[in-house]
């Protein structure tokens, strides 16, 4: 909303610049943009002129060489304006003078005559649109007069960012209240108060009717009639106020529609009475499909939801969005039929959504206005189509009106308003505050009785809202006090699954890895990419309907996509290794098992739409340690992986096993499901070279987990004591030699198996494959660990077991190695 | 006899004194004092001598093995320490080479060390930290929020919906997670929600995904008050203990009064202007820097939860909410929104 200074303080004038006034609205609720000059930077040197004399230049056909009475004298300004003659009052750049845009004006010779200044046109001066001629003011001026003192020069605006429930303060006049409100600045009378005469003839009745066939959608219809119009530009004030709001000037019927709607935030819309066939109107719902040419020449289709003005023959009008073509002010009109309808708020946004098309009026009823303000803008418009069309008001006013809603009577308590903000506010200034606001106000002992105004209906309907308008008047920066809760709180703290998340965040970063913060949503070919099949639910991602873009359009199922962009985006950064970690989520559409937010299970009554687990993601291109003089540099493999990993889980209290699976995406014999706790928590192993190659990586390894079942399984914090035994432990090795394909975590089990209680611990500390041993055989070498609370151990009690195991390793194909 | 002991003892002396490494004495033990020694073997034979020779013969060569024992052992640590000494020297490396790697430590993202910096202040007040779904129902983003059907604050944040489900959409802020806190649990509450939030909207300065910090607090006697007192806090701990706060009326549907907050300017310290005199260029010149949005919760919220006692003539309270990103850029320099999501290691490694 942009809003003339000039035009403002002719309501209310706060005694104060504007950019102070902007400090001051900014503080009480109204955000001021900026405040812009509209025209030259200053008024200094802008004059009013008579042009005395005006002839054609010696050299130049299309110059004229004036003569201009500038009240210090008179002086020669050479002038190009084809409309330039004798006996006109212009404004007037005196040398010295800065136009718009900066440009400071000197004396000038053109074609050899020298100007002593310069005659304006509207758009020089930026108070109207007309380029075509020089600006002809009326004759009330005085040569030599300051130009400001009869058009807005140098006119300040302040550029109001309004929000949405301030409908009021769409219009001049609902900002000068409030501008009254907080600086007690003196009001102005409401510009309505007085209305027009109708000295037309007849009655309106005789001319027009109007049909309310859809009264929810339009509470109220009202319609006046003009005859005697004329139709040419409005004044130069009002173009100029028109241009210094930001609308461009057209002429006299539609400049008094716009101003209007300024002035009152009502919009209001002329017809050409004689374009709307016996001049009936009727307000209905479009058909589907039907179609109208609107004012800008689009032809535009509706759907049954739209509201239509239309006259017998169809379309005239989309209801608060756009006149059409068919009915439109032109040069020829000499009778106007002014529509000032109230429209359904809810039903304009949707429209004009649908439609993509937003006026000045839409934005104004899309917030819903208050019925009560078509009569106060058919006031106002009469006296200026009167005044300025040389019209003549048809007697009487067309108003269809639903139930027009009663005002609301709101109880305002002393003691909530300090209960609810922490600071009195005495009782004579709340009723101070508010009936400078326009809301009328009676006490009631210690309470007040507050009666809200139309222009506030939608927006205070309750005691919280007055609450709300007291304080933002009274002023929340220097009032009030800063204080804390004093109520009785709880204690603070993270849950233990959010400190074990920190935790384990921690320890990846320790571990030196770098954290990444991925897109939560991916590209549709992403599943593709990483080798997930159709059917796979990570290859039925969510799949967002409206997104900004293709790559963004399907929640991730995985971290892996985003750890693998990040990766290739930094080597092809020139970085050579790249070791990352994110801690964050994914979107299933399946549903997840587990409880609490990192299994995706949200506090309220209604569970969570989607499963979105917390998971830990992991990825190293490279070495984990860098290559140096004694050597290593060995790019990160399997097994470095699975160590981080099983870091991380020690760091948390957890034990993962991992067990031969593979993924689609992963190196299909270098990969492992985790499982925590017997169940499946992820999956840890080398990257697939076609998947590296996707993503333009030579090679990369990684591992993606739960976070809740680590966490789960984690006993950080809950340990119970274990006495130490005072007795020593006895090891002993041995060598098993398996089956290739037996996994060392079946030899172990087979040995833990075989072992007997007093066997605590059997860890594998080499690997042999080779000539010694038949093909398809591998010798796993074991420590293992006999220990007893109470006792030193004996040789034989060591040896004892020795056949059990062998038992037990021969169910694997396995055997000891002598 | 006694005078072969005597001379086994100077050989042995002579020997032991000219011995040159620690190995060398060893069989000089041996060699002198071993089992097999003459002197072993004339102590092993005293019983068998005449009584008259027992006694001289016995003390001579007792005392003979003693010297020798105390001379071995004072030799042997005298060589010792030379040879170690040798061996030091030996060891010696070029300590100019570099260090064997070690993996350094890596980095956490500069949102999540913002987001654990505005936790930790605010655990500190007292607050607990919640989650909420990031695919929301529009119940929780918009219609307990306050935003009726057809609101039009409900068009204000473009806002990205899930295909096929017409009611589910990412959700545009971390409020929802506000409504779904008090059904869980009765008044008092104190919480945060931080997390990911969704607008459509991409450009310097914004993000089509972004993070924020949701504040609730809801009480007996909870006032606007204290929720300035609490931003000043919260403000004073992330950026600094001079900092002050403003409050600025505004609008949102879910609050009421609603403020925007401000933190005094930390770079002009408020003023507007830097030492030079030129305009501050982190605030504008205004000394006051926009942080985010808060009011008094709105009543109409406490009838969407009023079964779990919250009774909106009993209770009240504050809510606020914030970008971690917004914060983090201020605190750190960070120029342009998309660095956070472009996840460069140059960049990552500067903030650990």
């Amino acid at each position: 909303m942009r809003v003339p200074y000039s035009w403002l303080r002719e309501y209310c004038d706060p005694g104060i610049g504007p950019e102070e006034l902007a400090e001051r609205l900014a503080m009480t609720g109204t955000e001021v943009e900026r405040v812009i000059t509209v025209g030259p930077p200053s008024a200094e040197s802008f004059v009013v002129g008579k042009v005395l004399a005006a002839e054609p230049h010696p050299d130049a056909d299309r110059l004229r060489v004036c003569t201009v009475d500038t009240g210090d004298g008179e002086r020669t300004i050479v002038c190009g304006a084809p409309n330039v003659a004798a006996g006109q009052t212009v404004p007037v750049a005196l040398p010295g003078a800065t136009m718009p845009g900066g440009q400071k004006l000197g004396k000038a010779k053109l074609r050899g005559v020298e100007s002593e200044g310069m005659i304006l046109s509207a758009t020089e001066l930026e108070v109207g649109e007309d380029s075509a001629g020089i600006l002809v003011l009326d004759d009330g001026a005085v040569p030599g007069q300051a130009l400001a003192e009869v058009l807005p020069v140098a006119e300040p605006v302040l550029e109001l960012e309004v929000t949405p429930n301030r409908v009021d303060c769409f219009g001049v006049y609902g900002v000068a209240r409030e501008v009254h409100a907080i600086t007690a600045a003196p009001l102005g009378p409401e510009p309505w108060a007085e209305d027009a005469p109708a000295e037309g003839e007849g009655d309106v009745g005789d001319y027009a009717s109007v049909e309310v066939e859809a009264p929810d959608l339009c509470p109220r219809f009202t319609a006046r009639v003009f005859t005697d119009v004329t139709i040419g530009p409005s004044p130069a004030w009002l173009q100029a106020r028109l241009t210094a709001a930001g609308q461009r000037p057209i002429n006299n019927v539609v400049d008094i529609t716009n101003y209007t709607m300024l002035l009152t935030a009502q919009p209001l819309h002329a017809f050409d009475l004689d374009r709307v066939p016996g001049g009936e109107l009727t307000i209905r719902a479009a058909g589907e499909g039907e179609k109208m040419t609107t004012l800008d020449g689009v032809e535009r289709t509706f759907d049954a939801e739209t509201v239509l003005v239309c006259d017998r023959n169809g379309p005239s009008g989309i209801a608060g969005i756009m006149g059409g073509q068919v009915s439109e002010v032109s040069d020829e009109t000499t009778r106007v039929l002014l529509e000032v309808a109230n429209w359904n708020g809810t039903n304009i946004l949707r429209t004009s959504r649908l439609l993509s098309l937003r006026s000045e009026a839409s934005s104004r009823f899309e917030k819903q206005l208050h019925p009560d303000l078509c009569l106060r803008a058919q006031r106002i418009a009469s006296r200026l189509m009167i005044e300025l069309c040389g019209a003549k008001l048809v007697p009487g006013t067309i108003d269809v009106a639903a139930d027009l809603p009663k005002p609301h009577r709101i109880v305002l308590r002393s003691s909530r308003v300090e209960g609810l903000l922490g600071m009195p506010i005495e009782r004579a200034d709340q009723a101070a505050y508010l009936e400078r606001l326009g809301f009328g106000v009676d006490a009631d002992g210690d309470d007040l009785v507050v009666e809200v105004p139309a222009d506030r209906h939608n927006d205070v309907t309750r005691e919280v809202d007055l609450i709300e308008e007291v304080a933002r008047v009274h002023g929340l920066d220097g009032h009030l006090p800063s204080t804390l809760p004093s109520s009785a709180g709880q204690v603070g703290g993270l849950t233990r699954e959010q400190r074990l998340r920190r935790r384990a965040e921690d320890a990846m970063r320790d571990l030196g890895f770098d954290e990444i913060v991925g897109w939560s949503f991916t590209d549709p070919g992403e599943a593709g990419r990483l080798r997930i099949l159709e059917g796979d639910p990570r290859a039925e991602g969510i799949v967002v309907a409206n997104p900004l873009s293709e790559d963004q359009s399907v929640m991730r199922a995985t971290l892996l996509g985003s750890l693998l962009d990040v990766a290739a985006r930094n080597l092809a950064r020139d970085a050579d290794a790249v070791a990352l970690f994110e801690s964050g989520r994914v979107y299933l559409s399946s549903d997840g098992a587990g409880e609490g937010p990192l299994s995706g299970h949200f506090p309220g009554e209604r569970p969570a739409p989607f499963a979105e687990p917390h998971r830990l993601g992991c990825l190293a291109v490279g070495p984990l340690l860098a290559k140096s003089w004694r050597g290593g540099g060995e790019p990160a493999d399997f097994f470095a992986l699975k160590a981080v990993l099983e870091a991380i889980a020690a760091r948390l209290g957890a034990e993962p096993a991992f067990e031969p699976a593979s993924e689609p995406f992963l190196h299909p014999g270098r990969s492992a499901q985790v499982l925590v706790g017997g169940a499946p928590a992820g999956w840890v192993g080398e990257v697939h070279p076609l998947v590296c190659r996707a993503w333009d990586l030579d090679a990369a390894v990684a591992f993606e987990v739960g976070l809740a079942a680590l966490v789960g399984a984690a006993s950080v914090g809950e340990e119970t004591f274990e006495d130490v035994t005072a007795f020593p432990a006895v090891y002993q090795d041995l060598a098993v030699v398996v089956p290739s394909e037996v996994a060392a975590t079946e030899v172990r089990a087979a040995i833990l198996a075989g072992g007997g209680e007093l066997l605590r611990a059997a860890e594998v500390f080499d690997l042999y494959e080779g000539e010694q041993l038949d093909e398809g055989r591998k010798s796993l070498a074991l420590r293992l660990e006999f220990r007893a609370a109470d006792r030193t151990l004996t040789d034989e009690e060591v040896a004892g077991p020795r056949g059990s195991i062998e038992a037990e390793l021969e169910k694997v194909g396995g055997s000891l190695r002598v | 006899m006694l005078d072969r002991i005597e001379q086994i003892e100077s050989e042995a002396r002579a020997a032991i004194e000219a011995a040159t490494g620690t190995a060398e004495l060893e069989e000089l033990r041996v060699l002198y004092l071993g089992r097999k020694a003459e002197l072993t073997g004339i102590l092993r034979g005293i019983a068998d001598l005449p009584g008259e020779e027992r006694g001289e013969v016995g003390a001579a060569a007792n005392r003979a093995r003693k010297e020798l024992e105390a001379l071995l052992s004072t030799r042997a640590e005298a060589l010792d320490a030379a040879e170690l000494q040798a061996r030091l020297v030996e060891d010696r490396v070029d300590v100019t080479l570099p260090g064997a790697p070690a993996r350094p430590p890596g980095h956490l993202h500069l949102i999540t060390r913002t987001t654990r910096q505005i936790e930790d202040v605010m655990i500190g007040l007292g607050y607990r930290v919640m989650e909420g779904p990031e695919i929301e129902h529009d119940y929780y983003n918009f219609t307990a929020l306050n935003h009726p059907e057809g609101h039009p604050a409900r068009m204000l944040q473009d806002t990205f919906y899930v295909q096929s489900h017409p009611e589910l959409l990412l959700r545009t802020h971390t409020s929802p997670v506000q409504v779904r806190a008090m059904e869980t649990q009765p008044p008092p509450i104190f919480m945060i929600a931080p997390g990911k939030v969704y607008r459509r909207d991409s450009d310097a300065t914004h993000s089509p995904m972004f993070h924020q910090v949701e504040g609730l607090a809801v009480g007996e006697g909870i006032t606007l008050a204290d929720l300035k007192g609490t931003l000043r806090e919260m403000l004073r701990a992330i950026f600094g203990g001079e900092r002050e706060t403003r409050m600025r009326p505004h609008f949102f549907p879910f609050t009421e009064p609603s403020v925007e907050f401000d933190v005094s300017c930390f770079q002009c310290e408020g003023t507007g202007k830097l030492g030079d005199g030129e305009r501050c260029n982190l605030c504008k010149g205004i000394g006051w820097i926009e942080i985010g949005g808060a009011g008094m919760v709105d009543p109409n919220l406490f009838g969407f939860v009023e079964s779990n006692g919250y009774d909106a003539e009993r209770v009240q309270g504050f809510a606020f909410g914030m970008g971690v990103e917004r914060i983090a850029m201020l605190r750190h320099g960070v120029p342009d929104l998309r660095r956070f999501f472009d996840n460069d290691v140059r960049v990552l490694e500067q903030f650990s």
